[in-house]
């Protein structure tokens, strides 16, 4: 079942966009890029990378500002590249699979300062081919990254010479965006409650197709009352699939719903390095 | 107070290099760095703004460990346009960091396949050319200080040329030995100051290259009586200080 046919309207109601976890996954081919929202070990949609592991997919490319939701895709052999600044388990600083991949040779990635990530989203966000940023002049960034481009301001500068040559960091474009919120409504609006939104607004507005995972989903006037306005970071046209999934960020922090489970983490890394 | 311990010289040394930020965003990456921000705020500079190390400004300034009072709102996005507006003072660790200042924490070895994959670049290539960066190296060593990074992440003066220039400030480098700095006329790595009961010739032997030597070395500076306290009393009765330098 595809994610555009679930999503129909039917008469004069907006559209239901609640579907499962297996039926979002279905979405997924040989190839895509996806992009994963959330930042090291917080707020990750585990729920729906255990979903995507479940799966025959192969080949993915993944844009994540990364944590165990990287290392488990590569240790599945799902991945032939991660596009990141960095991969981290916060309290535990390198996912051990993550270091096996990248130390057997079983993947390629393109590094990339998280700067760089943030633009490359803003620009596919902004159906623009790149946005100019200065990070990444000078570092070994750049010298790994054949194919990108630098890019000369076409305004003088105050003294009348020429502009800065500055990166031109060239859109990620993502295929699939997964991203986990603490509540959301039927239709995909959706807030979070901890201290930080991440950037899984952008991985939305980066994607052609969008997937929000939540610990409940709840009416749209509840929605609107769980939070203030501005913490209302998702809506609906942003958004594709909607699924309720309690505990879908676990073992990594949900708060305040939950916060990182520690020991669920030790584990997975023990398990990992083993 | 005259019995102090290399831990809190170093967190001295740390809170030293934000004594002339002003109001701006201090940025420490581990636990030296962070006890120094915090002394900072306590002694040299009271403008100085710090994080709770997620989202949140911190109106009062907590031992290590402990929350305060918020006085603002600072998530990764907003982060990203402090790195990119230059107020802020970023204060890394450095898996690798040569003589012009280029720091490795993404990976060893070949790119393609390295023999060890760190963090990754993280937010160094953006924070070198955009702002005050300073670096903290907990056990100074030859592995460490190295003649060329595998990776360069951090931006060296060597590679800072036109608008990688602009902005680009590699401030100091504090160990458990010493402060560096590239106060020199080609931006090597010079001998700012060695520790008390430290020479320059065992810096010298834990570092991969030459370093500058000026003719009078001088010592890092003995933490104050106000300072022991504040550490010692206010935000680190733990001494977590001692287990990242150990006496």
């Amino acid at each position: 079942m595809s994610i555009a046919a679930s999503g129909a309207s039917e008469g004069r109601s907006m559209k239901d966009k609640t579907t499962s976890l297996t039926d979002a996954v279905a979405v997924l081919a040989d190839g895509m890029t996806i992009g994963i929202g959330g930042w090291g070990s917080r707020r990750k949609p585990m729920a729906l990378v255990h979903a995507i592991l479940e799966t025959q997919v192969r080949d993915l490319t993944v844009v994540s500002f990364g944590g165990p939701d990287v290392g488990m895709l590569c240790a599945a052999g799902k991945v032939r590249e991660v596009v990141f600044g960095f991969v981290s388990l916060d309290s535990i600083p390198y996912d051990p699979n993550f270091t096996r991949a990248r130390q057997d040779g079983a993947i390629t990635v393109r590094e990339l300062d998280e700067g760089m990530v943030v633009a490359g989203l803003r620009a596919a966000a902004q159906r623009l081919p790149f946005l100019p940023i200065r990070a990444g002049l000078g570092s070994d960034v750049l010298t790994y990254y054949p194919g990108i481009r630098t890019v000369r301001s076409p305004y003088p500068d105050e003294n009348g010479d020429d502009g800065e040559e500055l990166v031109a960091m060239p859109a990620l474009n993502l295929d699939v965006a997964f991203v986990h919120l603490n509540r959301a409504d039927a239709h995909g609006n959706a807030c979070y409650l901890g201290p930080d939104p991440y950037f899984d607004d952008l991985f939305c507005l980066a994607a052609r197709v969008r997937v929000v995972s939540c610990e409940q989903i709840v009416s749209t006037a509840e929605l609107a009352a769980a939070a203030p306005p501005q913490a209302l970071l998702l809506n609906r046209m942003m958004v594709d699939a909607v699924v309720e999934a309690p505990g879908g960020a676990g073992f990594t922090s949900c708060v305040p719903d939950y916060g990182r489970d520690e020991a669920a983490q030790r584990a997975y890394a023990e398990a990992a390095s083993a | 107070m005259s019995d102090f311990t290399r831990a809190e010289v170093c967190a001295v040394a740390c809170a030293d290099l934000f004594a002339d930020d002003g109001e701006i965003l201090a940025s420490p990456m581990g636990t030296m760095p962070l006890i120094g921000a915090r002394l900072a705020r306590l002694t040299s500079n009271p403008d100085l703004l710090i994080s709770d190390g997620e989202a949140y400004l911190l109106a009062e300034t907590p031992p290590i460990g402990g929350t305060a009072p918020l006085e603002g709102w600072l998530p990764y996005g907003k982060v990203f346009d402090v790195v990119a507006a230059g107020t802020r003072h970023v204060v890394m660790g450095a898996n690798q960091i040569d003589r012009f200042g280029n720091q490795n924490i993404s990976c060893l070895g070949p790119h393609e396949k390295p023999t060890r994959q760190m963090f990754g670049a993280r937010g160094a290539p953006g924070n070198s050319v955009n702002h005050r960066t300073s670096y903290w190296v907990a056990k100074h060593a030859s592995r460490v200080f190295v003649a060329s990074v595998d990776f360069a992440s951090g931006v060296g003066y060597d590679r800072a040329s036109g608008a990688a220039g602009r902005f680009h400030d590699v401030h100091r480098v504090v160990t458990n030995l010493a402060v560096l700095d590239f106060d020199t006329p080609d931006h090597a790595m010079r001998i700012a100051s060695v520790h008390p009961g430290v020479t320059v010739e065992q810096v010298q032997e834990q570092t991969g290259f030459p370093l500058v030597v000026p003719d009078d070395v001088p010592t890092t500076r003995e933490p104050s009586d106000e300072e022991l306290k504040l550490l010692r009393e206010v935000l680190d009765p733990k001494d977590i200080r001692g287990k990242e330098v150990p006496a």
